[in-house]
C-alpha cells in the first residue's frame, strides 16, 4: 500500500488542506468518531463483515469491461470500465455507506442522517439503515430533489425521510449545511453518515480508505487481464470519492498517469460551473463546511454559487486530498462541460449499451480525448461510479430544449 | 489590559453583571448598523458582538441565517464592516468584537486583518468554525494586534478541551448553552450551568452564556451562574420585523434595556 506522501497528519491535515473546521459543539464527538474509527479498522472482524456485506450483499468485486467499441471509436488506447455502476444502488456509494454503517452501529447510534446532491449517496444511505433497521434521515436540496426525483422515491421506499432544503442554492451545499446543523443539534444519538472524502477529519480519510476498494480491485483486475498496470486513470470529481478510491491504490506507481475530471458547466465565468481548479475560475484555497481545500468564492470569502447539470457534482468545494494531489501535480484536473458529458452519456448508452450517470459521463468525455492520443498498446480506465437511470429525465429535457 | 477585560474587571468590582447583544452587520445596511452600535451601547451593552455575515452559517438557525442573507445582498467586505467599527469608535468606549466564520477572514488576509480590525478599534474576534487547535496561527496574529482571542465551549467539550481552550483564550470565554445552533428558546439548558462550573476548573477568566437566550428573565437566570449572558436571534429577530421602519433604532435600544433583570422588574 502507498503510505509516504498521502496519509494525513493526525488531525487529518494533508499539508495545509483538510484538518476540522467545526463549531466546538462537534469537536469531541469528531474526536470520538476518530478513535472509533481507527479502533474498527485494526479490528479484524471488523474489516470481515465489512468484505462480507461488500461481496454478498452489494456484489462486489465489479467488472473491469473491455470497452471494446468505445476503443475503437476512439482510435487509441484500450479503454476498460470499472463498473460500479453495477453495484447494488448503482453507485459506488454503497461502499461508503457499508463502511459507515458499521460503524454507526458499533457506536451505538440509532438515528443516521445524511446529505445528498444527485440522490445515489441518499439511497446508498436509505438502503443500508434500511438493512440494519436503523432511523434515517437524508437532506437534499429542493433543485436536485426537482431533478432526481426517481431518487427521492427510492429513499422514501427505502424507508427514509427525505427532508428538503430550500436555501442557499438548493443543491448539495446546503444540504449538507443542514446536515450539520441536525448533527450539532442532535449530537448524542446522531451518526453523520457523509457521502463523500469532504468535510471535518476523519472523514476524508474514512470515506477514501472505504472507497478504496474500487482502486484495489482495479489494480488486481488489469494486473490480471494484461499482466501490467494501467497507462491513465480517469475518474470524475465532485467531493472527490469515487476518484480517490481510483486513485489512491495508485499513487506511488509513478507510470500510471491520473485525471479528475471537474463539472464544466456552461462556461468559466464564476457561477457557472464547479471546477474548482479551473485557471481563472475562482477556485482558491479556503474553508467551507469543515475542512480546508479549494473552494469557489467571490473577493470577499463568500461561497459562489455553481452550476452543473449533473447534481452530484455540483459543489463548490472538493475533498482535501484532492487539493494536495493538485498542489503536488501527482493527479491533473481538467473539466467538462454539460454539453460534453450530455454528448458522452449518449456516446457510451450506443456504443456499449451502458448508460452512464451524469457525473461519470464527465470521465468519459474527457476519457474520449485523452485516448486519442494514446497509442493502442496503453491501457486508459474510466471509473464508471454511476449508472445513469436517474439522469433520463434530465438528459430528455436538455436534448428537447436544444 | 484590554477594552473586554476592563469591562468585565469593572463589572466584578460593582458586583454586577454583563449583557453582550449580537447584531449582524450589515442587516439591514451598514449605515443603520453603526446606528444600532451607538444606540445599543447606550443601552448599556457590557461588549457588542458584531456578526460577519457569511453564505453558509452551519452553526446558526434560520433566524441568523436570513439575517447574513439580508446583509451579504450588499456585496460588502471585511474592510466596509471595519469602517462601520471604526466610526463607532469615535463615539463610544464600549468593546466591540468579531463574531465571524473563518473563510471571510482568512480571504481578507490574517495580518491584514489584526492590523486593521486594531485600527478600527475592534477589541476581540471569535471565530464560529475555528477551535484551538486549528487556531494558532490566527491566534498568534490578534495577540500581536492585542485583540482578544475568544473561543467558544460547549457541553459536549471534554476536560482536555476546556483545559486547552482555557490555556488559549484572553478576553473571556464564551459558553454556548446547548447542542445545537443559534435561535431563540423558551428555557435555557440545564446544561449551562454546569458547563460554566466546569469552566471555572480551568480558567479565571469571565464566562458568558450565549444561545437562547431572549428576555430579561432568562439573562436573570444565565447570571446567576455566569459573568455575562449574550442575546443574539432574539435581537436580530427584533431587527428583521422593524427593517424599514425609522423606529428600528431607538426600538432596538428599548428592547436592549428591557433585557436588563431589574429593568423587567420595574415594568
Amino acid at each position: 500500500m502507498p503510505d509516504t506522501i498521502t496519509q494525513p497528519d493526525e488531525r487529518g491535515h494533508w499539508g495545509r488542506y483538510g484538518g476540522r473546521f467545526v463549531p466546538e459543539t462537534l469537536m469531541a464527538p469528531l474526536e470520538e468518531l476518530t478513535d472509533a474509527y481507527n479502533e474498527a479498522r485494526d479490528d479484524e472482524s471488523f474489516q470481515k463483515e465489512f468484505s462480507s456485506l461488500l461481496l454478498n450483499y452489494s456484489g462486489r468485486p465489479t467488472p473491469l469491461f473491455y470497452a471494446s467499441r468505445l476503443t475503437e471509436h476512439a482510435r487509441g488506447a484500450r479503454i476498460y470500465l470499472k463498473r460500479e455502476d453495477l453495484s447494488h444502488t448503482g453507485s459506488h456509494k454503497i461502499n461508503n455507506a457499508l463502511g459507515q454503517v458499521l460503524l454507526a452501529r458499533r457506536m451505538g447510534k440509532s438515528r443516521v442522517i445524511a446529505e445528498t446532491g444527485a440522490g445515489q449517496h441518499g439511497v446508498a444511505t436509505a438502503t443500508v439503515c434500511a438493512l440494519f433497521g436503523l432511523k434515517c434521515v437524508v437532506y437534499m436540496g429542493t433543485e436536485d430533489m426537482r431533478r432526481q426525483q426517481l431518487n427521492v422515491f427510492r429513499m422514501q421506499l427505502l424507508g427514509a425521510e427525505v427532508r428538503e432544503v430550500d436555501n442557499g442554492s438548493r443543491t448539495l451545499k446546503d444540504a449538507i449545511n443542514e446536515a450539520l446543523r441536525d448533527w450539532v443539534t442532535n449530537v448524542s444519538d446522531t451518526y453523520y453518515l457523509l457521502g463523500s472524502a469532504l468535510g471535518p477529519h476523519p472523514y476524508p480519510l474514512m470515506v477514501r480508505n472505504f472507497q478504496s476498494v474500487i482502486g484495489r480491485e482495479t489494480r488486481a483486475q488489469v494486473l490480471e487481464r494484461e499482466g501490467r498496470l494501467p497507462d491513465c486513470l480517469i475518474a470524475c470529481v465532485g467531493g472527490g470519492s469515487n476518484s480517490i478510491g481510483l486513485f489512491y491504490p495508485f499513487l506511488s506507481d509513478a507510470t500510471v498517469r491520473m485525471i479528475g475530471v471537474e463539472a464544466g458547466g456552461r462556461g468559466k465565468e464564476l457561477g457557472q460551473h464547479a471546477a474548482r481548479f479551473l485557471q481563472s475560475g475562482g477556485g482558491k484555497p479556503g474553508v467551507l463546511q469543515g475542512t480546508m481545500s479549494y473552494v469557489l468564492q467571490d473577493e470577499h470569502g463568500q461561497i459562489a454559487s455553481t452550476h452543473s447539470i449533473s447534481a452530484g457534482l455540483d459543489y463548490p468545494s472538493i475533498g482535501p486530498e484532492h487539493a494536495f494531489l493538485h498542489d503536488l501535480r501527482r493527479v491533473e484536473y481538467v473539466s467538462a462541460s454539460d454539453e460534453e458529458a450530455l454528448a458522452s452519456f449518449q456516446t457510451l448508452s450506443q456504443l456499449e449499451g451502458i448508460i452512464p450517470a451524469l457525473e461519470s459521463a464527465h470521465a468519459v468525455a474527457h476519457a474520449l480525448k485523452v485516448a486519442r492520443e494514446m497509442s493502442s498498446s496503453q491501457i486508459l480506465i474510466i471509473n464508471l461510479s454511476g449508472r445513469g437511470d436517474k439522469d433520463v429525465n434530465t438528459v430528455q429535457e436538455s436534448l428537447e430544449s436544444d | 489590559m484590554s477594552r473586554i477585560a476592563e469591562v468585565f474587571s469593572q463589572l466584578k468590582r460593582e458586583g454586577r453583571r454583563g449583557l453582550i447583544p449580537f447584531l449582524t452587520a450589515g442587516d439591514p445596511d451598514l449605515e443603520t448598523t453603526y446606528h444600532l452600535l451607538i444606540e445599543i451601547a447606550r443601552a448599556g451593552a457590557s461588549v457588542i458582538e458584531l456578526g460577519v455575515p457569511f453564505s453558509d452559517p452551519v452553526a446558526d438557525g434560520p433566524t441568523i441565517q436570513r439575517a447574513s442573507e439580508r446583509a451579504l445582498r450588499h456585496r460588502f467586505g471585511i474592510a466596509e464592516i471595519l469602517d462601520v467599527v471604526a466610526e463607532f469608535r469615535k463615539k463610544s468606549e464600549t468593546p466591540v468584537m468579531l463574531f465571524s466564520y473563518f473563510n471571510p477572514l482568512l480571504q481578507f488576509g490574517i495580518e491584514h486583518l489584526g492590523r486593521e480590525a486594531s485600527v478600527a478599534g475592534v477589541d476581540g474576534v471569535l471565530v464560529t468554525d475555528l477551535v484551538p487547535e486549528e487556531a494558532v496561527e490566527f491566534s498568534q496574529k490578534m495577540k500581536t494586534h492585542d485583540l482578544d482571542m475568544i473561543f467558544l465551549v460547549a457541553p459536549t467539550s471534554t476536560d482536555a478541551r476546556l483545559h486547552m481552550v482555557a490555556e488559549r483564550s484572553s478576553g473571556f470565554i464564551y459558553a454556548v448553552s446547548r447542542a445545537g445552533v443559534t435561535g431563540a428558546r423558551t428555557e435555557i439548558s440545564s446544561e449551562a450551568e454546569h458547563l460554566v462550573s466546569r469552566v471555572r476548573r480551568f480558567s479565571p477568566l469571565p464566562v458568558a452564556v450565549g444561545f437562547g437566550i431572549s428576555n430579561a428573565q432568562q439573562v436573570a437566570e444565565v447570571w446567576r451562574y455566569a459573568d455575562a449572558a449574550v442575546v443574539g436571534s432574539a435581537l436580530v429577530s427584533e431587527i428583521e420585523k422593524l427593517s424599514g421602519s425609522p423606529d428600528l433604532v431607538q426600538h432596538v435600544g428599548e428592547f436592549v434595556r428591557h433585557l436588563f433583570p431589574h429593568e423587567a422588574d420595574e415594568m
